[in-house]
């Protein structure tokens, strides 16, 4: 936080709102929305303030939280890191009025930013549990600019034929040690020709169409502590010796239950 | 031409950057407009982090201003972090606008807003990043316009070599007529290339390079004289009239990043008479103009349908002073009851009935902290400041507070005002215990805190401590230190009672480049040289650096950062900011000096609101006028709120 820069210091005298008795949810909705292009930098919680105004903007009749402090009732499914695009996140919303999912859809993906978008909207479980079934694996497109794709190919073979590859990753609270071969049900380079082009000629399209890259595709499962598609590329640089000159372009294409994402027919939840 | 974004050489930066969401734009409510849509284009940047400078309330306001023109396009920049500013350097990736990524050297107007003269390094960041010589004499006709703004323009000399131009006062009409000369030459075919157009801006903004400064051999200026033609001898401040045909920001731009407000904030009134002798912005605001309720309950509302915001933030110099502020405040309470929107109401002054609005405005939500701003210890600096507060006034606030069910009690004060003693600052403490012992008296409770809140005093131009001497940061560090200790003295209140303060040395540098003259850009140029970034954040401040940087960089001459700042001034001196005008009388300003330090007591000067206009000399200079209500109107409330205690 800057000093305060004048002798007039000024703050909040305060922004208390009425607690009183919210409303209670009456419909709760899943959401699948994408991070794209310039908002794949956007972190968990920025994202989270995004659809906390998003839904206010939409003018959708979300639930509060009790209590001193109100919060709109939105959970979310663990959220792509910072700096990695998705096409699978998901979150539910809890609503004081029955809504069309159709029209919380459109209205709901036009008041938030460009790149925040929502995907699809499909009626919840009210009841206990996750709201989202079972999110246990997600598949993952890694684009390796400036790598060979047979360079690729010989470090992922090596890395599949390993029993464990440890790695670490620098986290806020210290450097984590993890096994990023047993979080990975598959994985395997493909063609630049299958991949479809970046919806807003972000970095990937720039990458895939110009340059030398190889591109991975991985079914990885949510492990605790997650491994990451960058522990990943970690390990096959540091294991597998392959140089990778410039950051990798991630997405996540799916999550799913490890039977569904494992399958030759992926058929990713909602 | 349209010019090419930048992003894509931008891009593979960002994973190797801390928080790069505030790097890339795309905010709801940001504007893009195609290049070759405009032939006027500013690119608008306030020089401090994203996080701070997003939320700024004057680049909000002249985003939309321009935005709003057909053939105008404004885009925004901010200064990157260290982190990034080496990856653009070694990459070759110039100084961008978040909202197209266009370069910024690209633009027909750099236009920079300065709050604090501490974003002065920053300044450098930026033209340098952006491949905009440094100086404005070394500039050619295809570099942008550099031109400040902001309060710290009132005194733009110590980065006067570095700027084309400068706006004193309101922006709104300011940037449109400084548009529509920037059009009329180039539609021209641009006569006398780049010093036509600055003549042709003459009258309307500060030009320096059209000034020359001469100085006596003991240091002080001699003269400030214009060196051509046609050049005004004093430069006048722009002030809006009608803030009800300006209702600006109607749709802010909303950050996907953290920053250090998140709410739709709306001025409600500016200016300010009070007459606090410290405070710049009460003197170079005047006069006191409000927006009329009714304006305020249709920006509020348009604004939080635009925004998706859940707070609304009620600005002003002093928001309880609005003619109408009880009415604002219950109808805008009823409006939003039950609809989980925040409203807050920024104050400092030391009044029951502010307890009362804020009561309003929390309606039965939690009661956590309430700020009061005294800024002296005792009633005898308080009288010095002219800032008329009794102790009896604030124990009664503090009372009605802590009887209302707040919990904090948080109290802002100075140290190193002039005539200050150590005694006056301890005062501080005994005031602080005597707060807590009337809320444990009042509410029955020990839960009950008081949080004193400190820094160091910086004086000021435009005011009438702008003659003062500065205490060094010794003497402010150690009456701080002998308050911490006075506060933690005594453990029956100890424990109840929080410190926070900032320690004088920042103050001094602030200091010398508040009422500094163009020589300070030397030290400007040495520390930013020297590796100075982000002087406002205290990780990134190095006091050992200006003090080196200016004892190098004045070495040839008789002064040096003593000599700016713990030197009192003479009435005869030529200030360096005498030229400008923020139209007070410069002897109603010394007169107000005087009375301050008179030895038989501080004389006080009351508001023009609610007394005979004393003639500081602002609206006959300036051909303005107070505009205040009532005007009768309500947005959707019945009742009026008891006025306790004296208003």
């Amino acid at each position: 936080m800057p000093r305060s820069a004048s002798p007039v210091s000024a703050s909040p005298v305060s922004a208390g709102a009425a607690p009183g008795p919210q409303m209670p949810a009456v419909q709760h909705l899943v959401v699948r929305y994408a991070k794209r292009g310039k908002m794949r930098f956007a972190s968990h919680r920025d994202v989270a303030r995004a659809f906390e105004r998003g839904v206010r903007r939409a003018e959708l009749p979300i639930a509060y939280s009790a209590g001193f402090t109100p919060h709109p009732k939105i959970s979310y499914a663990g959220g792509a890191p910072t700096g990695v695009a998705s096409e699978a996140e998901y979150l539910s919303l809890a609503l004081t009025a029955r809504q069309a999912e159709t029209q919380v859809c459109q209205r709901l993906d036009a008041a938030l930013p460009d790149g925040i978008d929502v995907i699809d909207v499909i009626e919840g479980t009210t009841g206990s549990g996750s709201p989202f079934g079972h999110l246990e694996a997600s598949e993952w497109e890694v684009v390796l600019p400036g790598v060979e794709p047979l360079a690729a190919e010989v470090a992922v073979a090596q890395f599949l034929d390993r029993d464990e590859a440890l790695v670490e990753r620098l986290t806020d609270k210290g450097v984590r040690r993890l096994d990023a071969r047993a979080a990975v049900v598959r994985m395997s380079v493909s063609e630049p020709g299958q991949v479809p082009a970046d919806p807003d000629g972000g970095q990937r399209a720039a990458v895939t169409g110009h340059q030398v890259c190889a591109i991975l595709r991985m079914v990885v499962l949510h492990t605790a502590p997650a491994v990451r598609p960058e522990d990943i590329v970690t390990a096959l640089r540091e294991q597998g010796g392959l140089a990778v000159p410039l950051p990798p372009v991630t997405t996540r294409l799916a999550q799913g239950s490890q039977a569904l994402l494992a399958g030759s027919e992926a058929e990713p939840y909602l | 031409m349209p010019v090419e974004s930048v992003y894509p050489a931008l891009e593979p930066l960002l994973p190797r950057v801390r928080k790069p969401i505030q790097y890339v734009g795309g905010e709801v409510g940001s504007v893009v407009k195609d290049w070759d849509s405009a032939d006027v284009r500013w690119a608008l940047c306030y020089p401090d982090a994203y996080e701070v400078g997003l939320p700024n309330q004057g680049i909000q306001i002249l985003y939309e201003v321009l935005n709003e023109r057909d053939g105008v396009l404004a885009e925004r920049t901010y200064t990157v972090w260290p982190d990034l500013e080496a990856l653009m350097r070694e990459h070759r990736v110039p100084q961008f606008t978040v909202d197209a990524h266009r370069p910024v050297g690209e633009f027909d107007v750099l236009g920079l807003s300065f709050a604090t003269e501490m974003a002065y390094t920053n300044l450098l960041t930026v033209l340098d990043l952006a491949g905009i010589p440094l100086f404005s004499a070394e500039r050619a006709e295809h570099h942008p316009l550099v031109i400040a703004g902001g309060h710290a323009a009132f005194n733009p000399e110590p980065v006067a070599d570095f700027l084309d131009a400068v706006v004193l006062g309101d922006g709104e009409q300011a940037v449109l007529a400084i548009t529509g000369v920037i059009r009329e030459w180039k539609a021209a075919g641009q006569p006398g290339g780049r010093d036509g157009l600055l003549l042709r801006l003459a009258p309307i903004v500060y030009v320096p390079r059209f000034y020359d400064v001469s100085y006596r051999a003991d240091g002080q200026i001699a003269a400030v004289t214009p060196n051509r033609p046609g050049v005004p001898p004093t430069v006048s401040k722009h002030t809006v009239m009608d803030l009800d045909a300006w209702p600006y920001p109607k749709a802010p731009v909303v950050p996907v990043a953290e920053t250090v407000h998140e709410r739709y904030s709306v001025e409600i009134f500016r200016g300010c008479t009070r007459g606090c002798r410290f405070c710049q912005a009460g003197m170079i605001t005047r006069p006191v103009r409000e927006r009329s309720i009714s304006t305020i309950g249709s920006m509020v509302a348009g604004g939080l349908k635009a925004s998706g915001f859940d707070e609304v933030g009620l600005l002003s110099l002093s928001s309880a002073d609005h003619s109408e502020i009880n009415e604002i405040a219950v109808d805008l309470a009823d409006c939003y009851e039950g609809s989980n929107v925040g409203l807050s109401l920024p104050s400092t002054r030391v009044d029951a009935f502010n307890v009362t609005l804020a009561d309003e405005l929390s309606r039965n939500g939690r009661r956590s902290g309430l700020t009061f701003a005294p800024e002296g210890g005792s009633e005898r600096m308080r009288k010095v400041i002219n800032k008329m507060v009794t102790e009896d006034d604030l124990i009664r606030t503090v009372t009605t507070a802590y009887a209302s069910g707040w919990r904090q009690v948080k109290l802002y004060f100075m140290c190193g005002l002039p005539t200050e003693t150590d005694e006056d600052v301890l005062a501080i403490a005994k005031l602080a215990k005597r707060v807590i012992a009337v809320g444990r008296e009042t509410t029955g409770r020990r839960d009950i805190r008081c949080t004193v809140s400190i820094g160091g005093f910086v004086p000021k131009p435009q005011t009438p401590f702008q003659w003062a001497a500065q205490f060094p940061p010794e003497v402010v560090d150690a009456r701080l230190k002998a308050l911490s200790g006075a506060l933690r003295a005594d453990r029956a209140y100890g424990k109840s009672i929080g410190f926070r303060y900032h320690d004088g040395q920042p103050g001094m540098i602030e200091g010398l480049m508040s009422r500094g003259d163009r020589r300070v850009s030397r030290v400007i140029l040495a520390a930013w040289r020297d590796g100075g970034r982000f002087d406002g954040w205290s990780e990134h401040f190095s006091f050992e650096r200006w003090q080196e940087c200016a004892r190098q960089a004045l070495a040839d001459e008789p002064v040096d950062l003593a000599w700016y700042t713990t030197r009192e001034r003479g009435y005869s001196e030529v200030l360096p900011w005498d030229h400008l005008d923020a139209g007070i009388d410069r002897d109603w300003l010394w007169q107000d000096w005087q009375d301050s330090i008179a030895p038989e007591g501080a004389g006080e000067v009351e508001d023009c609101r609610w007394s005979p206009c004393y003639e500081c000399g602002v609206c006959s200079a300036m051909g303005t006028e107070i505009q205040v209500g009532p005007t009768g109107e309500r947005l959707d409330g019945r009742r009026l709120l008891p006025v306790v205690g004296g208003r």
